[in-house]
Order: C-alpha cells, then sequence, then structure tokens
C-alpha cells in the first residue's frame, strides 16, 4: 500500500510523520485557498452560490483540466509541454477532418483524434529523448506546428460538426438521467480518477517520478529512461486529444485559432496544484484543484463584472503566491 | 584459496589516445573484501565502470563463476548478480526507501505494483543486514542522512540475490559513527557470501574490512596482495609508486608507458 504510513519520527533525519504533512502540505494549502476563494465569491456576489454555477465552473475546468492532468505527468518528470495549446486546437480540426470532412463514425473519429494527440506527444518525446532538444524548445516548436497546421488543414475557417449527431452530447450531454451533470465533467473525473492511479501505482508513474527526481540514477537502475520519457510524452499527448475534442463537442465546431493561451493556464494549473516544475513531484488531486481555482477564480470575477484586463492581473498573481508558498516550504524543509 | 566468482584478465580501455587501463588483471572472490586503492587517476573508477557494463572494453576476457561472460550493458551486468553502488549514490530522492530499493525492478504488474510484497522485502533486506538506523522505509531518501543513504544504496544492491558488490568509497562523505556502521555493513555483505568490492582512500578502512588489497598505479594492476602480509606503509608506497621492495611493477625505467 501507498498510504503513508505514520512513522515515528527520526530528529536527526527530519522526520517520516513531517515529511509526509510537508509533502501535502502545498496540495491542502491549495484546496484551503480554493474553499476561501468559494467562500469569498459567495458572500461578494448573489448570484455566485448556486447549482446552476457549481456545475458551470466544473463545466469550465474540463478542459483545462484535461489538458493540466496530461502536463502533470510531463512536469513530474522534468519536463514541459507548451504544444497542449495549440495542440489541442490541432486535434479539434483534426476531429473535424476525421468526422466531417472523411466521413468516419463516431466511435472511429472520436478516438482517431485523441490519437492524433498521442502522435504529437510521441513526436514530442521523440524529439527529447531522442534528439535530445530541451523540452522548451521541442515543445515550443510543435506549437508553432500545431497552430499553423491547425490552420492550414482548416482552410483558417470553423469546423461545425452540425452534420455529425451526438456529437456535442459527449460534452454537453446528461448521462446521468434526471441530473444536470455534463458528460464533459463526468469525463474529466473519470480521466483524473484514472490518471491518478497510474501516477500512483502503476511503473509509468513510478518512473515519472523517478526520472524527474534523479534521471541518472533512474538509468543506472537499468531502466530505458529514453524510452519512458517517450512514453511519458505520448500518454500526455493523449490528453492533448482528449482536451480537443471536449473543447470541439462544447463549442460545436473545432475553432482553429483558439489554442493559444491554454498551455500556460494548464501549466499555472499544475503549478498552483503543487508540481514542482524542477520535477520529482506533485499529484493529479493537486492539479485538479489547481484548475479549479483558476475556474473558480475566472468565474467569480466575471460574475462580480471585474474587466477581463483585471481578471489576468488577479490570476497572475495567483500564480505568484502559489509558487511563492512552495518556495518558502523547500527553504523551511 | 577459493576460485575467484568474478576474473577479470587483460582489461584494456582508453578513451581515445588516452590509455587508461593497461592489462589489468582483477580477481574478485565469494565471502571476502577485496579493496580496490590508487591515487586519482589511477582507474579505479574505470574499472568499475567496465566491469559494470557502463564502460565498453578495448580488450580482456571476463569469466563468471568459471565461465567467460561479455558485459555489454548495465543489464547484462546485474543480471548476471554484479551490483555497483556509485560515489554519487544512485538513489532518487523524492522517492522512499522501499521505491528507490526497488527501483528498475518492481514487483507486481506493470499497471499494479505490488508495494506491500515490496516493503516487506525491503524490510527483511534490511533487517537482514541488521540495519536499524532506519525507522520507516517509507520515508523519502531525501530525508534521510548520508549514512542511512548509503545504507540504502547498498541494501538496493543486495536485494538481487546479487552475487558481486562494487562498492565506489562508500565511507568518502561519511562522519566517525557512519562510517563505522556502513563498515559493518561491507563486512556483513561478506559474511553473507559475496564478493564484495571495495575502493577506498582511507587506509583505515581497507586495512579493518579487507581480506585483500588490489593496488592500481597509472592504469596498471601493481599488486594483490592479501591484506595480512603487508603494512600501511607498503600500501602507501604501492599507490604512489606502484612498488614496495619485491611487489609491486618492474622498476619504471623497464615499463613502457
Amino acid at each position: 500500500m501507498t498510504a503513508v504510513k505514520a512513522p515515528a519520527p527520526e530528529q536527526q533525519a527530519g522526520g517520516g510523520l513531517v515529511t509526509a504533512v510537508k509533502g501535502r502540505l502545498q496540495q491542502l494549502l491549495a484546496f484551503a485557498s480554493l474553499l476561501v476563494i468559494y467562500a469569498f465569491f459567495s458572500f461578494a456576489s448573489p448570484y455566485f452560490f448556486s447549482y446552476g454555477n457549481f456545475t458551470a465552473i466544473l463545466f469550465s475546468t474540463v478542459v483545462i483540466g484535461t489538458l493540466a492532468i496530461g502536463t502533470t505527468f510531463v512536469i513530474i518528470a522534468g519536463g514541459i509541454d507548451l504544444s497542449i495549446g495549440t495542440g489541442m486546437a490541432l486535434c479539434a480540426v483534426m476531429s473535424g477532418v476525421f468526422l466531417t470532412k472523411l466521413g468516419l463514425p463516431l466511435a472511429l473519429g472520436v478516438p482517431a483524434a485523441i490519437l492524433f494527440g498521442g502522435l504529437m506527444g510521441l513526436i514530442n518525446g521523440i524529439n527529447v529523448a531522442l534528439l535530445k532538444i530541451p523540452p522548451f524548445i521541442a515543445t515550443l516548436a510543435m506549437m508553432l506546428v500545431a497552430e499553423g497546421l491547425a490552420l492550414v488543414l482548416s482552410d483558417s475557417a470553423p469546423i461545425y460538426f452540425n452534420n455529425v449527431p451526438g456529437y456535442t452530447d459527449i460534452s454537453t450531454g446528461n448521462l446521468i438521467p434526471g441530473v444536470e451533470f455534463p458528460n464533459a465533467v463526468l469525463i474529466l473525473l473519470a480521466v483524473a480518477l484514472m490518471a491518478g492511479l497510474l501516477l500512483t501505482k502503476s511503473v509509468l508513474g513510478r518512473y515519472t517520478y523517478s526520472i524527474g527526481s534523479n534521471e541518472e540514477a533512474t538509468a543506472l537502475s537499468g531502466i530505458d529512461v529514453r524510452r519512458w520519457k517517450i512514453a511519458i510524452y505520448c500518454f500526455a499527448g493523449l490528453f492533448i486529444g482528449l482536451a480537443g475534442v471536449m473543447i470541439s463537442a462544447r463549442l460545436g465546431s473545432a475553432q482553429p485559432a483558439t489554442g493559444m493561451g491554454y498551455e500556460l493556464q494548464a501549466i499555472a494549473a499544475v503549478v498552483i496544484g503543487g508540481t514542482s516544475l524542477s520535477g520529482g513531484k506533485g499529484s493529479i488531486v493537486g492539479t485538479l484543484i489547481g484548475a479549479l481555482i483558476i475556474s473558480v477564480l475566472n468565474n467569480g470575477l466575471q460574475i462580480m463584472s471585474i474587466p477581463q484586463e483585471w481578471q489576468n492581473v488577479i490570476l497572475g498573481c495567483v500564480i505568484l503566491v502559489a509558487v511563492y508558498t512552495d518556495r518558502i516550504r523547500k527553504k523551511e524543509a | 584459496m577459493t576460485e575467484p566468482i568474478l576474473d577479470i584478465t587483460g582489461l584494456n580501455k582508453s578513451f581515445g589516445p588516452v590509455h587508461v587501463l593497461h592489462d589489468v588483471d582483477f580477481a574478485v572472490r565469494a565471502g571476502e573484501v577485496t579493496a580496490l586503492v590508487g591515487d586519482n587517476g589511477a582507474g579505479k573508477s574505470t574499472l568499475v565502470k567496465c566491469v559494470a557494463g557502463i564502460y565498453g572494453t578495448d580488450s580482456g576476457r571476463v569469466r563468471f563463476r568459471g565461465e567467460e561472460v561479455h558485459i555489454r550493458g548495465p543489464k547484462d551486468a546485474a543480471d548476471l548478480g554484479i551490483e555497483v553502488v556509485y560515489q554519487d549514490l544512485a538513489l532518487a530522492d523524492n522517492l522512499d526507501i522501499v521505491q528507490n530499493m526497488f527501483l528498475g525492478r518492481e514487483r507486481g504488474s506493470a499497471w499494479l505494483l505490488d508495494e506491500a510484497n515490496m516493503e516487506q522485502a525491503a524490510r527483511e533486506t534490511l533487517a537482514s543486514l541488521s540495519v536499524r538506523t532506519v525507522k520507516s522505509v517509507r520515508t523519502p531518501v531525501s530525508a534521510l542522512s548520508g549514512g542511512q543513504r548509503q545504507t540504502v544504496a547498498i541494501a538496493k544492491s543486495v536485494l538481487w540475490d546479487s552475487k558481486v558488490v562494487l562498492l565506489d568509497e562508500p565511507t568518502a562523505a561519511l562522519g566517525v559513527a557512519q562510517t563505522r556502521q556502513v563498515l559493518d555493513l561491507v563486512r556483513r555483505l561478506a559474511e553473507q557470501g559475496l564478493g564484495v568490492v571495495l575502493i577506498s582512500h582511507n587506509m583505515a578502512d581497507v586495512f579493518e574490512v579487507a581480506d585483500r588489497i588490489a593496488v592500481l598505479y597509472l592504469g596498471r594492476m601493481a599488486a594483490e596482495v592479501h591484506t595480512k602480509d603487508v603494512t600501511h606503509g607498503q600500501v602507501v608506497e604501492l599507490i604512489t609508486a606502484g612498488r614496495s621492495g619485491d611487489i609491486g611493477l618492474a622498476r619504471p625505467e623497464n615499463a613502457v608507458l
């Protein structure tokens, strides 16, 4: 079991119990901040606290959340992926190409679009692991390639899914009968659960942490680091594909020029959730909380009619505070 | 005299024009601690990395348990049961003791690791080595002291039913008490029947735990002697000059460098 067994504190070495609490501190802090922000808006605005707005917040978390979950793996492994935003737009366009232009059935076109994201991740992984291009540069290049390709393949115009019955239901339908709870949120929760289990219980998760923690030690332990790095980027790519499907299903169209900027929001969600940009540390739960904080802020500030410009200023400050508390905690440790 | 478990003969290794190891013969015997000593640049770490499969060799024969083997990578060495504990400790700080000990050889399915099994085995291994300094096997390695980290690294190397363990300066960064613990651990490995190689600069450590001493001098094996047959002074002479009285390399003017 991975459950933290509270060990007897050991004076000389810092102590297991203290370490266990410290390890979760950023997560606890993030969750407390989420509650505080939620409570604040509930009192500040009469329109914020309602079931309708609650599901609206969850709904608006889906795209960022999906991207952030995949990116969590990459960042824990000590990498970064800047191509997730425009990559998502490209996958949305590919979904449009598969379903409307090629006329594939839903059951084929949607997985194909998700796998296309995996293909992009695979190329990122090969560039980083085999060609030894720094992740920042490799994925920056992929960001530009994806942005351009999305425009080329769509002739710079949105692709509408009007003729694809059931496509928007992927996002806006209600699988649970009688309850207003959008499918998109269910999908997010399902993939988050799956990703969380993989990260903590599987070999993929174990090597993700160990590569981010000490790449050389991982290699000396007989692990093919290059292969696993490629696998991690490829796995994260599947989430790019899924996000592309989710956003185009929500809008009923694939917008080729909407991806830019999502990558930074997703990375912000990951960082707010306590994942270290230097690798080796992080969790899916933290990332989900981080994505929710961003959604709640966006939603609450909008409801309070704060101008968009100021919303960005506030979001930026939240990221700084989140990283700053992480730094303080590291210094203390 | 026991048959060596690992027997290296005529090993040569060059890095470009630099000839680092010259016809090195080196034997490791089960149940014994063989100290590998030599000045900086004598080729100790290179020899270890050749045995571990990290460096390829230019020529030479490696016999393991009497059979000729070819070690082409770290995996080959590990498959034979040869483990190396590196000077800079190949441990992942963010992982706990169990996760580190089993890194690369996790138990259970790839989708669902068997944590309970690994935790149990880690405890048993630490217990068999009489390690009592570590309170919880779920402590992250980042929270451990230098001696504890060394202990974990050594325990990791013996978890695999290993036959030969090479320790690269395990006491270099440790205090007196921790050095004591690690040397005891080294002795215990040999008592369990492993072939142990100890690289060290510390003559006190070497004379305390080693059964044999192999001295490298400028990439050549100057001598391989029983610890009880030599004195501190002789070993120091072998390290610094390559010879001491009757033992060691031929006079320098006769040696071809």
